[in-house]
């Protein structure tokens, strides 16, 4: 009897490693095709190609640190109540708005007072090694999840431009297009939308840049394709669907500061303490929760993060 | 509307906001944040009804359809009746009985102490809505029953200074609440005028032989 060797496989025979680990897409995007020649372009407009890319794209991972054992807020509650300003100040309807959002073709471009500025392929950043971090999110509004996100430290990136000795701060641009985010059609806020940290926020190990949830790549409805976390910072602080990144020197200011710098200050740590000037910080509700829980200084990341903040008066730093 | 069905259809009407949060609540079909789709839901309709009671007495003499006041006082009273869902939506579900909590928020967050004020005000028109009240007030019935103007301007800033950045929708409320009391202003300007044309032609021909 001839057993057959592994090894006698002609190399022809085997799947390209490529289209191996992207069989899913490989085979989501034939499906596609097919239902487009069956039956024609109208089809291509109900499956479009975001959709089919996001049902198919399962993201490789690994454990991350700083994990919490809470239970996960539910997908549907993180896809469906969502602040995205660029789709709709009705945090229900991004859901829907962001459905036919195009993250492709998508660059990051990262610059300013760097030694080696680049512009990263999205799908690049996809290979980067990725890790699950089950974070706290609070909002400002005073209502709060637990999400799984899959990303990798800002600081991988960072690290690979090498910031120079002048750069203090980290300025974050939303992409700005006002045929793919009909929210920025009117000014809600001043777009594009701006964030910032100082330098040695963004370098904390607890930053990260997110490109998925919940094993998936990131919903478009949540920042796709990629947004920063930044957990012990109020939701707000984590900009979604990133295009540039630059380091600078002087301290940027942000979309919500701009538009109520009263209100919305650069820092914006999670602080029970330091009530926003119209609403009490004290308490929060987790989505999914009948009772308010208490409110965590620093989102309860204060073992992590108290130290960036030593001496400095946080009222004032709000 | 002679029809003796009306009144109980506007009735059932009223209750139909009331109805559609039970269903959605039965249904969990209130989102991921219900308590919040609650309280904005009560707060909404009850600023619908304070604005379309204060709408009756315009449109009735405009349209001159005079018939409309027997609907002012029902309307009224579902003001007051969705402002107590909203008020233990606030007490109840959102802050679970925290006195202590609550008190500070009445006296510190200028939003909740303008809802508060016009919720509050609102109690005394709602009590003194009885026929017997009435009679029993007479002229100082009209008086006190301008608390409505307070309480639908409060109730307004109140939905303006919660909003974080869009108002838009709080506007439409501001515009139509202006449109309102744009009207008595008017009218009351327009009953002095032909108030003192008129003591001035009684001065006139007081004058005696010329």
């Amino acid at each position: 009897m001839l057993i057959k060797k592994s090894s006698d496989i002609p190399a022809s025979e085997i799947t390209p490693k490529g289209l191996y680990v992207n069989r899913r897409t490989f085979l989501a995007a034939a499906a596609t095709l097919a239902a487009a020649t069956v039956a024609g372009d109208k089809l291509l407009d109900i499956i479009s190609p975001a959709e089919a890319a996001f049902a198919a794209t399962k993201l490789n991972y690994t454990a991350g640190p700083f994990g919490t054992s809470e239970k996960q807020t539910p997908l549907q509650d993180i896809t469906h109540y969502n602040n995205y300003y660029e789709f709709s100040t009705d945090k229900y309807e991004p859901a829907d708005l962001a459905k036919n959002f195009q993250t492709r073709p998508w660059t990051v471009r990262v610059e300013g007072l760097v030694n080696k500025p680049q512009t990263f392929d999205i799908d690049t950043l996809l290979k980067m090694p990725l890790q699950e971090r089950v974070y706290r999110m609070r909002c400002v509004e005073g209502w709060s999840m637990v999400i799984p996100w899959i990303g990798f430290p800002l600081k991988s990136l960072l690290d690979q431009v090498q910031p120079t000795s002048q750069a203090k701060f980290v300025e974050f641009t939303s992409l700005y297009d006002p045929k793919r985010f009909p929210g920025q059609k009117r000014n809600v806020l001043d777009w594009p939308y701006v964030e910032g940290l100082r330098l040695d926020e963004a370098m904390h190990p607890l930053t990260i840049l997110a490109v998925g949830l919940y094993g998936d790549v990131l919903p478009n409805q949540d920042g796709a394709p990629i947004r920063l976390v930044v957990p012990w910072k109020y939701g707000f602080k984590g900009i979604k669907a990133i295009v540039k990144i630059r380091l600078v020197e002087k301290q940027p200011v942000s979309a919500w500061t701009k538009a109520a710098p009263t209100e919305y200050g650069f820092y914006s740590n999670v602080n029970p303490n330091v009530d926003h000037p119209r609403w009490s910080q004290a308490k929060e509700r987790r989505i999914g929760e009948f009772f308010k829980r208490p409110t965590l200084m620093y989102n309860g990341y204060g073992d992590q993060v108290a130290s960036l903040y030593v001496g400095m008066d946080l009222k004032k730093n709000f | 509307m002679k029809s003796k069905y009306f009144k109980p259809l506007v009735f059932i009407a009223c209750l139909l906001p009331l109805a559609r949060l039970g269903w959605k609540a039965l249904h969990s079909a209130l989102g991921a944040n219900p308590i919040q789709v609650i309280t904005f839901s009560t707060g909404t309709w009850t600023l619908v009804f304070v604005l379309t009671t204060l709408s009756i007495t315009p449109l009735r003499k405009l349209t001159k359809q005079y018939w409309l006041i027997q609907y002012r006082r029902m309307l009224g009273l579902f003001a007051f009746f969705y402002g107590c869902l909203h008020f233990l939506t606030y007490i109840w579900l959102d802050q679970f009985f925290d006195l202590h909590s609550i008190y500070k928020d009445v006296l510190k967050r200028p939003f909740i102490t303008a809802g508060f004020t016009a919720f509050v005000l609102m109690i005394p028109l709602a009590a003194t809505s009885t026929q017997w009240a009435i009679r029993k007030l007479g002229k100082r019935w009209q008086v006190l029953h301008r608390l409505i103007y307070v309480t639908a301007i409060a109730g307004v800033v109140h939905y303006i200074w919660l909003v974080k950045k869009d108002v838009r929708t709080p506007v439409i409320y501001a515009i139509v609440l202006s449109a309102l009391l744009l009207y008595r202003l008017v009218v009351l300007l327009l009953s002095r005028a032909s108030s003192s044309r008129a003591t001035r032609r009684m001065a006139e021909s007081a004058i005696p032989g010329d």
